[in-house]
């Protein structure tokens, strides 16, 4: 989902910037009102645990393609959606800064597809279930395929957008991947929820957590 | 007993940056994988050079280079999100 330099048009990179600029500065607003200084430490090792995840793709069976995951449902769900753009953010940028993964242009985009979009869905989607009885690692687990593949049909607007390919082709292809992929994503999230759990791994003030 | 947990964490994601990610798969991801099929992957390019681009260090060639690249990916995060929350967090 890493987008590299060279393939969207300038106006989507720029206003991908822009929205992406907009949100971190809400993003950094909210912390200064609500984020304790004892949670930062927990954050930074679950913003590192995400960066190392990342560096895992799985195969998909079958397929010459890999998928890995995002993290935005797992963040989400143990921080709420403020907290987690600024961990995904941190993520993102170092791969891109340090390690060439995902295009410098495209940072403000890949911002907003990785660490605002996947979150936010994830965040929709505890806001949906969050009353009803199912099971927390099922819950988790819709969180993360939803993350994923709206993520996906994101990314597919933005290629169509940016009049490289139809935005029927785009989000086609991209949904078919990553359907698969989100398959992945919320087999970790259901994975990783329950140790971070048992690590009091969360923020403590529950309107924090959706 | 905080503080343990997040050692613990730390040493899990070292492990999995430094050792896990060396079974990864090579395959494309989905993004490549869908430029791939509709041939829009080949515009792709780079403007910056990183320091440790793809996950490996220049010229040193064995499993000791992505290996490196994925713990200190890891130790970047951690210190950066530590600054970062420091400063973005609330005054105490």
């Amino acid at each position: 989902m890493h987008i590299p330099d060279g393939i969207l048009s300038p106006t989507i990179l720029a206003a991908g910037a822009v929205v992406s600029v907009v949100v971190l500065a809400k993003s950094v607003q909210e912390s200064k009102k609500n984020l304790e200084q004892t949670a930062v430490p927990i954050m930074g090792v679950m913003a590192a645990f995400i960066f190392a995840a990342q560096m895992v793709n799985f195969p998909l069976l079958g397929a010459a393609a890999s998928g890995h995951l995002i993290g935005g449902a797992l963040a989400v769900y143990l921080f709420g959606f403020w907290p987690t753009t600024l961990i995904m953010t941190t993520v993102v940028t170092i791969q891109a800064v340090v390690f060439q993964d995902g295009g410098i242009s495209v940072l403000g985009i890949n911002i907003l597809n990785m660490a605002i979009l996947a979150p936010l869905a994830a965040s929709i989607v505890y806001k949906l279930l969050r009353k009803s009885k199912i099971p927390v690692t099922l819950m988790v687990f819709i969180a993360g395929w939803v993350s994923v593949v709206a993520t996906a049909a994101f990314a597919a607007l933005q290629l169509g957008a940016s009049n490289v390919v139809s935005y029927r082709l785009a989000l086609q292809t991209l949904i078919l991947w990553h359907s698969i992929i989100g398959i992945g994503e919320g087999l970790i999230t259901g994975a990783v929820v329950p140790f971070a759990r048992r690590s009091s791994f969360f923020l403590t003030r529950r309107e924090e957590r959706s | 007993m905080m503080k343990k947990r997040i050692y613990i964490w730390i040493t899990v994601s070292l492990f999995i940056a430094g050792a896990v990610s060396l079974l990864a798969s090579q395959h494309p991801d989905g993004y490549e994988k869908a430029g791939k099929e509709l041939g829009f992957i080949d515009r792709a390019t780079s403007y910056l050079h990183s320091p440790l681009p793809d996950y490996a260090i220049p010229g040193m060639h064995s499993w000791l280079s992505s290996s490196l690249s994925g713990i200190i990916g890891v130790v970047i995060t951690f210190g950066l999100f530590l600054l970062l929350g420091k400063m973005a967090g609330k005054r105490n």
